[in-house]
């Protein structure tokens, strides 16, 4: 499936306009859908976090 | 080492290592405006406090959002009010979940699992919840249980002190006079009110806040000290990690050496308080700041992710306290 939009800010993704975004993310789940940019539920628990878009599923992380 | 430090770190020595009393606000702000030169110097001090006043051991915690976002407050700081255009949206964790996560923070050996919700306070529904989880939790896990709900009305006190509840947070988050340009919809004394009414429950009071929103260094010192007038039995200091879609979010990260000048200066007005690390820690101080952190005063770590961010692994963590020969406070031990 193709990746449209940066999952941090939800603006069109990819090139160098999204460094930072890249590297916020080391430290951040992701809040949008990188397919459809719908903004995510997103629980963090200690030890992960689960990332849910009603239309493309569940993304899950440590 | 410059005069004017020598003279307050002087004062520290003997007021607060020597007799175990903090530092006054002025001292405090003295602390606060250390040249670079001097920081190792308060630093080896804070701790120094901390080992004679604490002991080695190291309290361990992790901490859950049972209802993540759509707040009805206006914290400048925070991702999840609903007022602001964050991309957090509103969630709540299911009680299975919540005790996985429990379980999860035991097996790293934390004594300490603090449930939050991102409210006012709670209603009857956020109650029934904890009722529930904090049951459920201390039927499966060996744990502390501590809560984080707001402001709470004196019933709900004692309710959660019926549930077990042995600990409450409450963030002060900035002291008095910068607190109005932080929160608008309620106010610093709003907050005082229900850490008097948690003191007097007999629950423990973590009351802590943010450094880097913006406050004066004068604003600090008047924070550690309004703090330390409070006695609470845990402060946790956060940095602030500037949220996208909050009014802070362009506030810039703030200087680590201001960091591990606040921590020092937090230890020497704190002297008997379990001073924890909590959020911005990683992307304040970066990785070699909790090692110095923890060589600096602090004798607390929030292992694992954070409510709405995350951190470094919990392992990351329980190996640098063990190279540091600092043990984790165990179960048995906060009882």
């Amino acid at each position: 499936m193709e990746t449209t939009y940066c999952d941090r800010c939800g603006e069109p993704g990819g090139g160098a306009a999204h460094d930072g975004c890249r590297a916020a993310r080391e430290l951040e789940p992701p809040r949008f859908c990188a397919h459809c940019r719908r903004r995510m539920k997103v629980q963090v628990v200690p030890a992960g976090w689960t990332a849910t878009c009603v239309e493309h599923g569940t993304l899950t992380g440590h | 080492m410059s005069t004017s430090s020598v003279s307050v770190l002087d004062r520290a020595r003997t007021r607060v290592l020597a007799e175990g009393q903090g530092l006054d606000q002025a001292d405090i702000l003295e602390v606060l405006r250390l040249p670079d030169e001097d920081i190792p110097a308060a630093l080896q001090l804070a701790h120094e406090v901390r080992m004679r006043w604490c002991g080695p051991e190291v309290e361990v915690e992790g901490i859950v959002s049972l209802k993540t976002g759509g707040c009805p407050e206006d914290c400048h700081f925070c991702s999840q009010s609903g007022l602001f255009s964050s991309p957090v949206r509103s969630v709540w964790l299911d009680i299975p979940s919540l005790v996985k996560a429990a379980e999860q923070t035991a097996a790293t050996g934390a004594s300490e699992f603090c449930i939050v919700a991102a409210v006012r306070g709670p209603d009857a529904k956020l109650m029934q919840q904890m009722r529930d989880g904090v049951k459920a939790i201390k039927e499966a896990v060996d744990i502390n249980v501590a809560a984080s709900l707001g402001m709470l009305s004196q019933e709900q006190v004692d309710d959660l002190v019926d549930m077990g509840v042995h600990r409450y947070n409450h963030n002060l988050e900035t002291c008095r006079s910068y607190f109005p340009n932080v929160v608008t919809t309620h106010s610093w004394e709003e907050r005082w009110s229900t850490l008097k009414m948690v003191r007097d429950s007999g629950m423990e009071v973590c009351c802590g806040g943010i450094i880097g929103l913006g406050e004066t260094l004068e604003q600090r010192a008047e924070f550690a000290a309004q703090l330390a007038e409070l006695e609470p039995d845990e402060v946790p200091l956060n940095f602030l990690n500037p949220r996208p879609g909050t009014p802070l979010g362009d506030q810039p990260v703030m200087d680590p050496k201001d960091a591990l000048r606040a921590i020092a200066a937090f230890r020497l007005a704190l002297p008997r308080t379990i001073l924890r690390y909590a959020g911005g820690r990683e992307i304040t101080l970066g990785d070699l700041g909790t090692r110095e952190g923890l060589l600096g005063g602090i004798n607390a770590v929030i292992v694992g992710n954070y409510l709405t961010t995350l951190g470094r692994p919990a392992t990351s963590d329980l190996e640098l306290l063990a190279e540091l020969k600092m043990p984790v406070k165990a179960l048995s031990a906060t009882l």
